[in-house]
């Protein structure tokens, strides 16, 4: 979603439940934003009333730029390095992979239809062509195998990148993947590293049915000797893949079937992000709300109603879903003394939950209130468009939920 | 003749010639204690090879003096650690899963006098020997067996999970038939590397069934892969005979379009010779399947009897008659490249290797608490790490 905040919370076409189309978003540049420069009053938890206009300056500085963190805003603000270029979220993660194929030559990718075909959402476009069918191969539907056979290169010290056409197929290779990739390295006392990245599309998409719309991250959360991350935005899609790829460790990089279309400018050089840390996608006051994946911007989205209504939530897209960031969620919650979590992986046992158990565990005595975790329904997704979007959580939900938890 | 009172070992050897008349012909030609010799000597397979889809080897089999006697001690310290492996269990000093090998042990044997080990070889969990034969120690495979730390896997493996990566030995697996996938994988990245060599990976009858083989298979021989699939043969799985467990018991053939070769598993020439003709075809032609028809006298692991879906009759009689060490035995004793006592002196010296070994790694010290933290991930990210008390055992991970 739009991560720019209209101040003056001039309605856009966007806030309709569920009805948001990524294909439109874009996001505006620093000036737009400076032109509606007007202030807001911030109603503390204590009562205090604080004038605003100070430190709205700052922060409409920063939460324009937030999504591609700060970087953007030094590269344009810098006169040595170029304003970066604009594309969509699959040309990111395409433009990481290809850069990493370029550096090392031991890295590959395997997947169904991901060369000649160009990749089924069109990641893996054009590298078959200048790569060849050594380094990039399409395999048979057989994920158990070629998962495991992705392993068992990484083994050897080749980097694969294993893509499943939809994260749901994985569940094929789960046994690959709990044991042989999470376990390896342990059970051989440090002789073998599994340097592999498996990644994929999951998450609830535009009524592609049950087994189409499954978020694994829960299912793979357990699995010890792995990390995960999920990316958001072209730019922490091209820096985590990079990450991803260079990492000893096995990764398992989330996308979403709906976040592939979004546009960004990134930077021209070159930059890695780093796999274990958090993003701060909005600095607040009043409530810490940690999000990651397609969540983030229906976040963003009830940010700016909630921004109307006079709260501050302080936004954090966790992007590292194994281990978490504790230090950067930490620090929130002991600043805001209040937390909501939404995500779209099932309440039970999700991301969510292990997520309250550990800030519960950590940080129990900053919190003021209990912490809520909006999640999706457990149920299986079901087809009809209206019903799906009960399944996941709604900005009209979150705002809700903020209300509640800022009394 | 007094000879019971001769006491020097020359005259103990004239005593030998006297009494075994076939060996004084041989007797007049000075020769060392035990054959090491590298004059080639061949001999012929006593089971001819089933060929599917290709030519199979010629049944003669070129061997050395040397590699005989090789052959005959390290079987026997195979069979020697696999029988003191089951006191140790019963002894509890092993827990937990413990396959033991013996009776196959020509398989691991025959394989490894084809290969170098850049080659690499992939197994299940029954792999013991296998690792012994890919240069591990027995001190190593005893440590891990007890969990110490001198153990190959530091302990942290068991009896499922011995690897050694220096000399290609990727392991160790428990769950069936997944490291097939694994062994392809190593074959790609052999192929990757251009260096010529090829991946052998050793399955049983059991998981000859799991639909993962054949999505391997097919992958591998799509992309010619250098991947050598072995079945080994055991007629058992866990408690479930082959003819109950596979429509087809005709592993070789399974691979349908990949050319399969079936050896007799109980003679380790055979094996090697299949091996060497194996790798020949798979860096010229793409993957081939192997099945080794062998037989082990234990039940599946130390909690089976191994009795109850199989008679005592047919485990003696095999025993008898295929045993891989006897026939090895035999052979040297005919081609006089040894005589019998000095290959009870042999054995006799493996007891004692063996033995040393154990004594060795029961004093090796279990891993340290803070070992439970270490190797999950690759390189840390200084994550602090709490036990379940969440009050000791704190560790930073590495």
């Amino acid at each position: 979603m739009a991560a720019t905040f209209q101040v003056l919370g001039a309605a856009t076409g966007l806030f309709f439940s569920g009805s948001f189309d990524p294909q439109r978003l874009h996001l505006p540049s620093i000036r737009s934003v400076s032109e509606r420069r007007t202030g807001f009053l911030v109603v503390r938890s204590d009562g205090h009333i604080v004038s605003s206009w100070n430190f709205p300056a700052r922060r409409t500085q920063q939460f324009i730029t937030s999504s591609i963190a700060t970087k953007a805003n030094e590269a344009a603000s810098a006169t040595t390095s170029k304003p970066g270029h604009e594309l969509l979220l699959f040309e990111a993660l395409r433009e990481g992979l290809e850069e990493e194929m370029e550096r090392d030559p031991c890295v590959c990718v395997m997947g169904e239809d991901v060369g000649h075909y160009g990749g089924s959402y069109k990641v893996t476009k054009g590298l078959a062509e200048k790569y060849g069918d050594l380094r990039v191969l399409d395999t048979p539907i057989a994920e158990n195998s070629f998962t495991g056979m992705g392993i068992g290169a990484a083994m050897t010290g080749l980097r694969p990148v294993v893509e499943g056409m939809n994260m749901g197929f994985l569940l094929l290779a789960f046994n690959q993947i709990s044991n042989n990739c999470g376990m390896l390295h342990y059970t051989s006392g440090g002789q073998f590293k599994i340097p592999i990245v498996i990644r994929g599309p999951g998450g609830v998409g535009r009524q592609l049915g049950a087994e189409h719309s499954q978020r694994l991250e829960s299912y793979f959360q357990s699995i010890p000797g792995i990390q995960m991350v999920a990316c958001s935005t072209p730019y922490n899609a091209k820096g985590l893949m990079k990450a991803a790829i260079r990492s000893e460790n096995p990764v398992i990089l989330f996308e979403h079937v709906l976040l592939y279309n979004l546009k960004e400018r990134i930077p021209d050089e070159e930059y890695v992000l780093s796999l274990e840390e958090a993003e701060m996608v909005r600095p607040g006051e009043h409530v810490t709300i940690l999000t990651y994946s397609r969540m983030r911007y229906h976040v963003m989205q009830a940010a700016k109603t909630l921004v109307n209504k006079g709260y501050d939530p302080e936004v954090i897209d966790i992007r590292s879903l194994k281990p978490f960031d504790l230090y950067t969620i930490g620090s929130s919650v002991k600043k805001t003394h209040r937390v909501l979590i939404v995500e779209e992986c099932m309440r039970t046992g999700g991301i969510g939950a292990s997520l309250t158990a550990a800030i519960t565990e950590n940080f129990h005595d900053h919190l003021d209130a209990p912490i809520m975790c909006l999640s999706s329904q457990d149920v299986p997704t079901p087809y009809a468009g209206t019903l799906e979007n009960w399944t996941v959580v709604q900005p009209a939900q979150i705002v809700t939920a903020v209300e509640q938890l800022c009394q | 003749m007094a000879l019971s009172r001769l006491s020097s070992s020359s005259a103990s050897r004239c005593v030998d010639l006297l009494i075994n008349p076939l060996a004084a012909a041989a007797a007049a030609i000075p020769r060392r204690l035990i054959s090491s010799d590298t004059t080639p000597i061949t001999v012929e397979t006593s089971v001819p090879f089933s060929v599917h889809n290709c030519d199979g080897p010629s049944r003669s089999v070129e061997t050395t003096p040397k590699e005989l006697v090789s052959f005959f001690k390290d079987m026997a310290t195979m069979r020697r650690m696999e029988i003191a492996a089951d006191s140790l269990y019963k002894a509890k000093l092993i827990r937990g899963f413990c396959h033991l090998y013996d009776g196959q042990e020509a398989v691991a044997v025959g394989m490894e006098a084809a290969i170098t080990k850049k080659d690499c070889i992939i197994t299940a969990y029954r792999d013991h020997c296998t690792f012994l034969g890919r240069g591990g120690t027995l001190l190593e495979c005893f440590s891990e067996l007890m969990g110490r730390k001198a153990g190959c896997s530091k302990g942290k493996g068991g009896s499922m999970h011995f690897y050694k990566k220096d000399s290609g030995f990727y392991g160790g697996h428990g769950i069936v038939g997944a490291q097939i996938p694994l062994g392809c994988g190593l074959a790609f990245a052999q192929k990757y590397s251009k260096d010529e060599n090829v991946t052998f990976a050793l399955y049983g009858d059991g998981a000859a069934n799991q639909g993962q083989l054949f999505e391997a298979l097919n992958i591998a021989c799509l992309w010619d892969l250098p991947a050598i699939l072995v079945c080994e043969n055991n007629h058992y799985g866990m408690g479930t005979a082959e003819w109950r467990a596979a429509k087809s018991p005709a592993y070789y053939k399974r691979g349908d379009y990949a050319p399969g070769l079936k050896v007799d598993g109980m003679d380790a020439l055979a094996v090697k010779q299949a091996c060497k003709f194996a790798k020949e075809h798979a860096l010229k032609n793409g993957p081939i399947i192997l099945e080794m028809d062998t037989y082990r006298y234990h039940g599946h692991s130390m909690s089976d009897p191994g009795s109850t879906y199989r008679t005592r009759d047919e485990i003696s009689g095999v025993r008898q008659e295929r045993d891989p060490i006897e026939r090895i035995r035999k052979l040297v004793l005919s081609l006089d490249l040894a005589t019998e006592k000095e290959l009870k002196d042999m054995e006799k010296e493996i007891r004692k290797e063996v033995d040393d070994a154990i004594a060795k790694a029961k004093e090796s010290p279990m891993p340290d608490p803070s070992e439970l933290f270490t190797n999950v991930y690759a390189k840390g990210f200084g994550t602090e790490v709490y036990g379940a008390d969440r009050k000791e055992v704190r560790s930073v991970l590495p």
